[in-house]
C-alpha cells in the first residue's frame, strides 16, 4: 500500500529559476501540460482580463499576479468557468501580489520541450516566494532539483554531451536538498513531526492488523476514537503550517552567534534581543553552560541566534562541554556578535584571549558590542565615552579585529540596540550576510508536504463521516504518513509491517 | 555417491521437485499445456499435504486462491470439494478486504488433489529424491529473449536486453541413480531441504510430520552458484478431540450461505452441513508455565539459527513480546471428518513435550487433553528470491525455476500461486514463448512475486492486503475479470470460460452506463422510496448511480424506483454496485496505476554496467547490481535507490 518514491514526469512543475536576492528581478518557471492553465488562473492584464490561455507561443505579457484565494481560482472548480469575468481595477490593486511580465512558450519549442510559462516579477525573497506559492496553490508541484534539465533532456531538447552534466546536477542537488531539508528543520519541529508520524503509523497498523486478523483484533467503536485523533492531527498539521509561515519552522535567517568571555553579558544581550528572560542571568561567571538557540526578527531580517557559554579555558567539565559547543556554533555561523565587557581592565592576558578569539574566526563577519556602557556611566567617571573608546582602542591596537564595526551597548538600558539593528540590516542588504536560497526553497517544499498531509487527513475525516469502511481510512492515512516522511527524510519501507508485528499480537 | 551403474535414462520436458501446493500447481500447469512432465515427491501419500493449519484462504490469502482459480489453477476447485466449514471474513469492511476462508478435511484435500494429478494427461508421479541438477555451460550465441515482454522491439532496436545466463538446465538425477533429461526444472521443496524439527531438547532430522527430509539437493544447488539460507517456522500440537471438553468453549460456526472459491464451482454444490471450530483462551497460569521454561525453548536457548516469521509467533513469543496481555485467543479446529485430531490454532511452540502438555492443560476445555502430535519448530534451506526474475526463473540458470517456501515465502496459498506461475513460465520457456508476468497493479500474485524478488525478506514472506498498493482494484470478487484473460492467453482457460467472463464484463459496463444515464426526479414514488430506506429527500433530478452512492441505498432496494432494469446475474450486480459506490477511490487508484504502468514499461537491459552510470550514489549502485531490476519501476522499489537515482538512470538509458 505504501506509495513509495513517486516519480512523476507528467505533472506540471514550478520553481524559482533565479538566485534569490533583495534586488533585481526574480523569475518563476512553470513547465508541463498545465503550465498555461495554471498561471492563467492568477494572471490578469491591466484591464483585468485573463488572457494567457489565448496567448500565442513566444509572446510576452504585462499584467499582475493576483492572490489565488481572493481570485477564487479554486483548483477544484472547472477551470474555464468563472475565468471569463473581468476583474475590476480597484480590486486588482487590492489582491495583486506583484506587477510582472509573463512569457508563454508552448511545446515543443521551449527549454523543456513542454509548455513553459515564465513569470518575471520583482526580485526580493518575499515577492518571489509569494508568487511561487500562488502557482503551487493552483496545481503545480515544486520541481525536484534538476528536474527542468531532466525534462529538457528526455524531451530531446539537450544534446547527449550534456546528459552527464544533467545527471550530476540531479544527483548532487538532490543530495544537498535532502540534507538541507533535515538539517534546517528546527529541533522542536522535527520532534513534533516524528510524534505525529508515530501516531498515524500506529493507527494504520491497528487498522491493518484488524483487517489481517479480524478474529483477533476488532475495530468495534474505533471510528469515534480515530475521528477525534484525526481532528487533533489536522489541527497539529495546521499549527505546523503556521509555524512554517512564520519562519519558526526552519533554522531560517542568518546564523548568528553571541561570543564573549564569561559574564561579558551575552545572555543579557540575548534577552534584550528576544524581549524575554530566556537565558539564566546571574552575576556568576560561567552561568550559561550550554548553548541556547532562538529565532528572532530584527525588522525585516531573521536571525537564528545562539547564546554560548563564555569562551575561556576552564577546568569545570560541564562548562568545558559548553565551551566546545560555543566554538562549534561559531564555526558554523554567518555572523558573530562579540560581546565585550567594557568595564574590564584589559590586562595583557585578557588581550591575548581576545586575540585568540578573533583569530579563530577571522573569516567570519562580526560586530563588536562594547557592553555595560551604562556601568561606566553609573560610576560617573569623567569622559565616559572617551574612556570606553580608549579602552576599546587599546584592544584594537593590540589585535587585528578586521573591519568589525563597534557599538557602545547596554543590555540593561538598550543603548546601542537601534544601531545594532541598522548595521545588521545593512550587512544583509549589501549581501554581506545572506540567508541562503536553499532555505527558502526548503521552506516551500516543507509547506507543500504539510499541506499534502493535512489534505490527506481531511480525506480520512470525510471517509469517516461518509461511513466508508475502515480499509479506506488507511489509504489516506498512509499518504499523510509519507508526506511527513518527506520532510524529515525518512522512507516508508517496512515501517508498517514492523509496527504491525511489534505492537499488535496477531493470531496464528 | 550415486549408484553409478544405473544407466536408466528417461526424457521429459519439465521436472518438478516436490509435490506440495506449489509443486501440484506447477505440474498441472505444465502437463495441461501439453508438456511431458514428471513430479517427484518423497512420499506419494503426502501429495498436497497440509502439515500446518487445516484451512485454505483467509485475509489476502483468499484473494490468492481466487486468482489462482482465474488463471486456471486447481487450489480453489479442490478446496470447494473438500471443505468442512467456510466463512467470508471482514464482511463488515470494504469489498477489497472481504476474504474467503475454508476449513479443509486435510486427508480429503490431499487425496482429491492426488486424484487430479493421477488423472492428468502428460503427468507422471514418481516417489523419490532428486539429488542432483544437471546443467551445461550455455554456448548459444543468442536466443530470443524470453524474460522481456517487448523482446521484439528490443531486437529491432538491436538491443540484447536479456543476455543469456551462463548456464542451462539439461536434466536431473535421482538418489537411485536414474537420469531424467529435461529442458526445465521447477524446485518446490517447501520445508524439506536439510530440514530439522525441534521439540524442546529433542531434535530430529526430518521434514514436516516426520517425513523424510531431502538432504542432497542443497549441495548440487550450491555448486551451481545458488545461494541458500535458513528459515524456520513452527506448528502447534494436535489434540485428541475426544479429550476436549467442548462445554466450556464458544462455538464458531461457518456461514449460512457458503460462497465457493472457484469461479467454476456451482454455488449450490457447496451448500452442505458444516462442522464448527471452537474458541478458548490462554490465561496467567499458561503464561507462568511458559515463562518458567523459556530456557528450554530452542529459540530462546539459541539452538535455532533460522529466522522465524513475526506474523506467526509461537506462544512463547507472544507471552514474551506482549507481556501486558493477560490472555491470548486459541481456536480449536478439526483436522477433518476422518479423524478426531484437533489443531490448536494460536499456540505453536517448540517447547519440550512435558512443558507443552502442562501448558496446554491450563487452557479451559483442554484440562484433560491428550496430545496426538507434539508442536514443533522446523528449520530448512531456502533461497533469497532476489536470485530470481519475476518469471520465477533463476537469473543465472536458463530453465531453472523455483516456487513456494523454497523461495522464502510461507503459506499454502502463497506456494500454490508461485507454483502456478513457475509452471506456466517453465512451459513458456520450453515452448520458446514470452513468460507470463503479472504486475502489482493487476494481482496479489504480482505483488507477492515482486516483493519476493525485489525486497530483502528477512523472514518467511506472508501475503497481507496492506502489501498491495492498489488493493481497491485487486478484490477477490473481481479476480476473474482481472485475470481470466491471462489464463486464456497461456492456454489454461478454455474458450467458453473465457467467453463467459467477457460477457460478464460487457453486462457490468452496460449496467453502470445505464445507471449513470437514468435520471429520477422528486416524484412521489421516489420520495416515498427514499423515505422508506431512511434517505434524505431529493430536490432536483439525479442519476440512479448517484443515488447508489448513498450508504443506505443498495442495488437491490433501488429496484423500487428502477422499473426498467434488465435481469442480471448476482455477480454482475455485485460488481455494478461496488464500481459505482466506491467510484471516487477506484478512479484515484486507477490514475496511480497509469503512472505505475508507465514506469514498469521502461525496461532496463540486463547487461547494463552500473559502474558506468557515474552519478549514481554508491549505495544505489550496489543495490542495482545486486537485484538487477528489469524496469525503471522495479528499480524505484529497491530500498536504497532514491528518486534522484532513478532520474539519473532514466537519463543514462535515454542517452544510450
Amino acid at each position: 500500500m505504501p506509495e513509495k518514491k513517486y516519480m512523476s514526469d507528467y505533472e506540471t512543475i514550478a520553481a524559482i529559476s533565479t538566485a534569490l536576492s533583495e534586488s533585481g528581478i526574480g523569475i518563476i518557471r512553470v513547465s508541463g501540460d498545465d503550465a498555461v492553465r495554471i498561471v492563467n488562473r492568477i494572471f490578469v492584464n491591466p484591464s483585468g482580463k485573463r488572457i494567457l490561455n489565448k496567448a500565442a507561443t513566444h509572446t510576452i505579457h504585462y499584467g499582475f499576479i493576483i492572490d489565488a484565494d481572493s481570485a477564487k481560482a479554486d483548483i477544484e472548480s472547472d477551470y474555464e468557468a468563472g475565468f471569463e469575468d473581468t476583474i475590476d481595477r480597484n480590486i486588482i490593486k487590492k489582491i495583486a501580489v506583484d506587477e510582472c511580465l509573463v512569457s508563454v512558450m508552448l511545446a515543443p519549442r521551449s527549454f523543456t520541450g513542454e509548455n513553459v510559462v515564465e513569470i518575471n516579477c520583482h526580485g526580493g525573497v518575499f515577492v518571489v516566494k509569494k508568487v511561487l506559492s500562488e502557482v503551487l496553490k493552483c496545481g503545480a508541484r515544486l520541481a525536484e532539483p534538476g528536474e527542468f534539465s531532466k525534462r529538457a533532456f528526455l524531451n530531446g531538447r539537450m544534446d547527449l554531451a550534456e546528459a552527464e552534466a544533467v545527471m550530476n546536477v540531479i544527483s548532487s542537488k538532490s543530495d544537498s536538498a535532502l540534507k538541507a531539508s533535515v538539517s534546517q528543520l528546527s529541533g522542536s519541529v522535527s520532534e513534533k513531526i516524528k510524534k505525529l508520524r508515530e501516531e498515524i503509523l500506529y493507527n494504520i497498523a491497528f487498522i491493518e492488523s484488524a483487517l489481517d486478523d479480524p478474529e483477533h483484533i476488532s475495530l468495534d467503536g474505533y471510528n469515534d476514537k480515530l475521528s477525534s485523533s484525526v481532528d487533533s492531527w489536522i489541527k497539529e498539521s495546521e499549527r505546523l503550517i503556521e509555524s512554517n509561515d512564520s519562519g519558526r519552522f526552519l533554522r531560517e535567517g542568518i546564523a548568528t552567534v553571541l561570543l564573549g568571555k564569561p559574564n561579558a553579558g551575552k545572555s543579557s544581550v540575548m534577552n534584550l534581543l528576544l524581549g524575554e528572560d530566556r537565558a539564566i542571568v546571574t552575576d556568576i561567571a560561567g552561568t550559561t553552560r550550554d548553548t541556547l538557540e532562538e529565532y528572532i526578527k530584527l525588522g525585516e531580517i531573521g536571525l537564528n541566534l545562539v547564546d554560548t557559554a563564555g569562551i575561556r579555558e576552564t577546568d569545570n567539565k560541564v562548562e568545558q562541554i559548553g565551551v566546545d559547543r560555543a566554538k562549534k556554533s561559531a564555526d558554523k555561523a554567518d555572523l558573530i556578535i562579540y560581546v565585550i565587557d567594557i568595564t574590564e581592565d584589559f590586562s595583557q592576558d585578557d588581550i591575548r584571549e581576545y586575540e585568540d578569539m578573533f583569530n579563530s574566526f577571522s573569516g567570519k563577519k562580526g560586530i563588536i558590542l562594547l557592553n555595560k556602557i551604562d556601568d561606566l556611566k553609573k560610576n560617573s567617571l569623567e569622559n565616559i565615552k572617551e574612556y570606553g573608546l580608549i579602552k576599546a582602542g587599546k584592544l584594537i591596537e593590540g589585535i587585528n579585529t578586521g573591519s568589525y564595526p563597534m557599538i557602545e551597548f547596554s543590555a540593561v538600558t538598550g543603548e546601542g540596540f537601534e544601531e545594532l539593528k541598522n548595521i545588521i540590516s545593512e550587512m544583509f542588504f549589501k549581501g554581506i550576510c545572506n540567508g541562503s536560497d536553499e532555505v527558502v526553497i526548503t521552506n516551500i517544499r516543507h509547506r507543500q508536504c504539510l499541506e499534502e498531509c493535512r489534505d490527506s487527513l481531511l480525506k480520512v475525516k470525510e471517509s469517516i463521516e461518509n461511513d466508508l469502511p475502515e480499509d479506506f481510512y488507511s489509504i489516506d492515512l498512509m499518504s499523510a504518513y509519507s508526506s511527513l516522511g518527506k520532510i524529515i527524510g525518512e522512507e516508508i519501507e517496512d515501517d508498517l509491517a514492523t509496527e504491525i508485528f511489534s505492537k499488535f499480537c496477531l493470531g496464528k | 555417491m550415486l549408484p553409478e551403474k544405473n544407466v536408466l535414462k528417461e526424457d521429459y520436458d519439465v521436472v518438478i521437485i516436490g509435490a506440495g501446493h506449489a509443486g501440484c500447481e506447477a505440474a498441472l500447469a505444465c502437463a495441461r499445456l501439453g508438456l511431458e512432465t514428471i513430479i517427484f515427491t518423497v512420499s506419494v501419500d503426502s501429495i498436497a499435504l497440509m502439515p500446518c493449519n487445516p484451512n485454505i484462504g483467509g485475509s489476502s490469502k483468499g484473494h490468492l486462491v481466487r486468482e489462482i482459480d482465474a488463471l486456471g489453477g486447481e487450489m480453489g476447485k479442490n478446496i470447494d470439494k473438500t471443505f468442512i466449514q467456510s466463512k467470508m471474513l471482514n464482511v463488515s469492511k470494504g469489498p477489497a478486504v472481504h476474504s474467503l476462508r475454508a476449513q479443509a478435511d486435510k486427508q480429503d484435500y490431499s487425496r482429491s488433489m492426488r486424484k487430479i494429478l493421477e488423472g492428468q494427461e502428460h503427468l507422471t508421479i514418481k516417489q523419490g529424491e532428486v539429488c542432483e541438477i544437471i546443467w551445461e555451460e550455455n554456448n548459444t550465441s543468442f536466443t530470443a529473449d524470453y524474460n522481456n515482454n517487448n523482446s521484439k522491439d528490443h531486437l529491432e532496436n538491436g538491443l540484447s536486453y536479456y543476455k543469456n545466463p551462463d548456464k542451462k538446465i539439461i536434466g536431473v538425477r535421482s538418489y537411485t541413480g536414474t537420469t531424467y533429461n529435461c529442458k526445465a526444472v521447477i524446485i518446490c521443496t517447501g520445508t524439506y531441504l536439510n530440514a530439522r524439527c525441534l521439540c524442546g531438547e529433542a531434535i530430529t532430522y526430518t521434514g514436516p510430520n516426520g517425513l523424510q527430509a531431502a538432504t542432497h539437493l542443497s549441495d548440487s544447488l550450491k555448486e551451481m552458484g545458488v545461494e541458500l539460507r535458513r528459515f524456520k517456522t513452527g506448528t502447534p500440537a494436535r489434540m485428541d478431540g475426544k479429550t476436549i471438553d467442548y462445554s466450556k468453549l464458544s462455538e464458531q460456526k461457518g456461514d449460512t450461505r457458503v460462497i465457493p472459491f472457484s469461479f467454476s464451482t456451482n454455488p449450490e454444490s457447496v451448500q452442505k452441513e458444516q462442522v464448527s471450530c471452537w474458541l478458548t483462551y490462554t490465561n496467567e497460569e499458561t503464561h507462568k508455565i511458559i515463562r518458567a521454561n523459556l530456557d528450554r525453548s530452542p529459540i530462546y536457548a539459541g539452538i535455532i539459527e533460522g529466522t522465524g516469521p513475526r506474523y506467526c509467533p509461537s506462544i512463547e513469543d507472544k507471552v514474551v513480546k506482549f507481556a501486558d496481555k493477560d490472555r491470548h485467543q486459541v481456536f480449536l479446529e478439526p483436522e477433518g471428518l476422518y479423524t478426531d485430531e484437533v489443531y490448536v490454532d494460536g499456540m505453536s511452540s517448540s517447547l519440550p513435550e512435558d512443558v507443552q502438555q502442562a501448558m496446554y492443560r491450563t487452557v479451559p476445555g483442554l484440562e484433560n487433553c491428550r496430545i496426538v502430535r507434539n508442536a514443533y519448530a522446523i528449520e530448512y534451506d531456502c533461497i533469497n528470491a532476489k536470485q530470481l526474475y519475476n518469471s520465477l526463473q533463476f537469473k543465472n540458470v536458463n530453465g531453472l525455476f523455483a516456487a513456494g517456501q523454497f523461495n522464502g515465502s510461507s503459506g499454502y496459498e502463497e506456494a500454490a500461486a508461485q507454483g502456478l506461475i513457475a509452471g506456466i513460465n517453465a512451459a513458456m520457456y520450453v515452448k520458446d514463448k514470452e513468460p507470463l508476468i503479472l504486475d502489482r497493479s493487476e494481482s496479489y500474485i504480482g505483488v507477492l512475486i515482486d516483493d519476493l524478488v525485489t525486497k530483502d525478506n528477512r523472514e518467511p514472506y506472508r501475503m497481507m492486503t496492506s502489501k498491495a498498493e492498489y488493493r481497491l482494484l485487486l478484490r477477490q470478487d473481481n479476480a476473474d475479470l482481472r485475470l481470466r484473460k491471462y489464463g486464456y492467453k497461456v492456454g489454461l482457460v478454455s474458450q467458453p470460460v473465457y467467453d463467459k467472463v467477457c460477457e460478464k464484463e460487457r453486462l457490468i459496463s452496460e449496467e453502470v452506463t445505464r445507471l449513470k444515464n437514468t435520471f429520477v426526479g422528486a416524484s412521489k414514488e421516489v420520495l416515498s422510496y427514499l423515505d422508506s430506506v431512511g434517505s434524505t429527500p431529493l430536490t432536483t433530478g439525479v442519476s440512479l448511480a448517484s443515488l447508489l452512492g448513498r450508504p443506505e441505498i443498495n442495488y437491490d432496494n433501488l429496484s423500487a424506483i428502477d422499473k426498467e432494469r434488465p435481469l442480471l446475474p448476482d455477480d454482475v450486480k455485485e460488481q455494478v454496485e461496488i464500481e459505482i459506490r466506491y467510484e471516487g477511490y477506484i478512479e484515484r487508484q486507477k490514475k496511480q496505476v497509469e503512472h505505475f504502468k508507465k514506469m514498469e514499461s521502461r525496461k532496463i537491459p540486463v547487461d547494463i554496467d552500473y559502474d558506468k552510470v557515474l552519478s549514481l550514489r554508491i549505495e544505489a549502485r550496489q543495490r542495482l547490481k545486486e537485484f538487477k531490476p528489469l524496469s525503471i519501476g522495479q528499480a524505484s522499489r529497491l530500498s536504497g535507490v532514491s528518486p534522484a537515482d532513478v532520474s539519473v538512470l532514466l537519463i543514462y538509458l535515454e542517452k544510450k
